[in-house]
């Protein structure tokens, strides 16, 4: 039975203290309900990643989430415009880990985990189809839930609530008995 | 996007293109499938998803927080209440709020009544599509009586709404505890009904048991979450992770299956309504009269009835509705990520907050999002008619896995 257990904790922090290094943002890993969250620079995360599921006393192995925020309009100072967030969890310790990582407006990509975690494939997908981030090295990075032909990334804060006029100019097709819809 | 093709498209060598959905029986739901097959084997799978795209995640930005539980109830529509009850866990941790106690037992029994409602009706969804029409009916017969115990508590039968943040929308109705437990007996026999029924019939042996194995390692990196990864052997279920509301008082256990086959997810939703059951039992025996909702009204709706009948409550009540900057909720400026137990898995929210009366960001993890992924690869190499049983084993809300 996989039971987050509260002892761990101490050791995980040690371990992926160092394996982060260099790499840790700002300041030490925070620790929440079930485990840490630690923001990381975006060219560590990848190795990050795969150091804490490899490392045999560690073995975040668990895939869980990976997802993305715009902190253009926060009302706090990021960092970058984008972060993404990556969770993970070890069977073995009991111990759940986010990670995050900012992106900068200019050049949103960062390195894709899929060949790490195979369930990462589609979550990158749809970090990509609603915020436009770009993950190096992904087997197939196409939109996942909005149409293929589909403009513009509907999850960044620039975009409106009620689209941009998609749903009036979508294609019209003829009805069998002579007049027009337009959906 | 979309375009209408013949189910036969074309023919190249001896393998045949096929496509499926994303209106189809079989699928209970808008998924498409690309299949290429070779005679009666499935070659090669791709699956297309986002038909059901509602954009739940960018609305949960432009509504308050008591507001966007109305937007849960459309996610796993099979189970409402248990997208309820983790939605308003995620904000109450997000708050650093703990509900009543009554509150909270009542939130156990709804969500171990949606969870037998839910795999109630996977099993018979999946058995129909194998050929047993009985099954649904029997399946339909239990979820329709709980359904009436929902209607009675909530008022609605699908979009329940019923919690709120910091507590629920009303109490119990009287002589609901009676109606429950008389519920519980005869769903027991339902479940003996399906037990000997499908266990054991070489009909439904042949067609389940192998097919569509997911190894441990596959389950883990897909992150496979709920009754088909605990058929995979991965003990892992939220409710014992780490308690949550007051799981950790209750007798139960949390079964386990090595094989990961089709039979093992189907036989497994039954021992875990066996625990359900079990737990609104030992819910309904300590159930005791109480407050419901957490007593800051600075995060709390006041109770109706007290917002028509004095001040104090009337101000509070439109404290926490209005929008804007300097009214409703205000958490603190933090994101957190709070996962409960659902019928499928791991129903994660990702909630982001800005101290405003909205959500800056609300991610919700979907458990049909991440558990449908391995599908195509579970496919490949099995038989076409092998794709309704490995589907159905699968219990995909298509409402949750496009959000």
């Amino acid at each position: 039975m996989i039971v987050h257990k509260q002892e761990n904790h101490k050791l995980v922090l040690a371990k992926i203290t160092t394996l982060a290094g260099s790499g840790l943002l700002s300041g030490p890993p925070v620790q929440d309900r079930c485990g840490f969250t630690l923001e990381i620079r975006a060219a560590a995360a990848f190795e990050f990643l795969r150091a804490v599921k490899q490392d045999p006393a560690l073995r975040f192995e668990y895939f869980i989430d990976v997802t993305g925020v715009d902190y253009s309009t926060y009302s706090e100072p990021k960092p970058e415009r984008f972060a993404v967030v990556y969770i993970v969890l070890s069977p073995l310790l009991g111990i759940r880990l986010q990670v995050v990582t900012y992106l900068p407006e200019s050049h949103p990509q960062i390195r894709s985990i899929a060949p790490i975690f195979a369930g990462a494939e589609w979550c990158e997908r749809e970090v990509y189809d609603m915020y436009g981030i770009r993950f190096a090295g992904h087997p197939d990075l196409k939109r996942i839930l909005m149409p293929d032909d589909f403009d513009g990334y509907p999850l960044r804060k620039d975009y409106p609530l009620k689209g941009r006029g998609e749903r009036a100019s979508f294609p019209v097709y003829e009805a069998t008995h002579g007049h027009t819809r337009n959906f | 996007m979309y375009v209408f093709q013949s189910e036969v498209i074309e023919e190249e060598d001896s393998t045949l293109h096929m496509n499926v959905g994303p209106s189809h029986p079989a699928t209970h739901g808008t998924l498409r499938l690309k299949l290429e097959i070779a005679g009666e084997k499935v070659v090669a799978c791709e699956q297309e998803i986002g038909f059901l795209h509602t954009g739940f995640e960018k609305l949960g930005e432009y509504r308050s927080y008591n507001q966007f539980v109305t937007v849960t109830d459309r996610m796993n529509y099979i189970s409402p209440l248990n997208n309820n009850i983790g939605y308003a866990l995620a904000v109450e941790r997000l708050l650093d709020i703990k509900v009543p106690r009554r509150c909270r037992l009542i939130r156990i029994l709804l969500a171990e009544l949606s969870r037998i409602a839910d795999h109630m009706f996977s099993m018979g969804a999946m058995t129909m599509d194998l050929g047993a029409f009985s099954s649904i009916l029997w399946a339909f017969v239990e979820r329709e009586k709980l359904y009436d115990v929902f209607e009675a508590v909530t008022g609605t039968r699908l979009t329940t709404s019923y919690t709120r943040v910091g507590g629920l929308a009303f109490d119990l109705p009287e002589g609901i505890e009676a109606r429950i437990g008389q519920l519980v007996g005869e769903i027991r026999e339902t479940i003996a009904k399906f037990r000997d029924s499908f266990l054991e019939n070489p009909i439904f042996i042949n067609r389940t048991k192998g097919v569509g194995v997911i190894s441990r390692e596959d389950a883990l990196a897909y992150g496979i979450t709920g009754p088909i990864a605990r058929a995979s052997g991965v003990h892992y279920d939220l409710r014992r992770f780490r308690p949550y509301l007051d799981y950790e008082e209750f007798d139960f256990r949390v079964p386990l299956y090595k094989e990961g086959d089709s039979y093992a997810r189907y036989a497994i939703r039954m021992d875990e309504m066996d625990e359900s059951l079990k737990i609104i039992e030992q819910v309904l025996q300590v159930l005791e009269p109480g407050p419901i909702n957490f007593e800051d009204q600075k995060h709390v709706l006041p109770e109706k009835e007290a917002v028509y009948n004095d001040m104090e409550s009337l101000i509070h009540h439109f404290k926490v509705v209005m929008p804007g900057g300097q009214h409703g909720i205000q958490p603190p400026k933090t994101s957190i990520y709070s996962a409960t137990e659902v019928p499928n898995g791991e129903l994660g929210f990702y909630i982001v907050s800005d101290g405003g009366s909205a959500p800056y960001r609300v991610r919700v993890r979907p458990p049909s999002f991440h558990n449908y992924q391995i599908f195509s690869k579970v496919l490949e190499g099995h038989m076409v008619a092998d794709l309704v049983t490995i589907l159905g084993s699968f219990n995909v809300i298509a409402g949750e896995l496009d959000r």
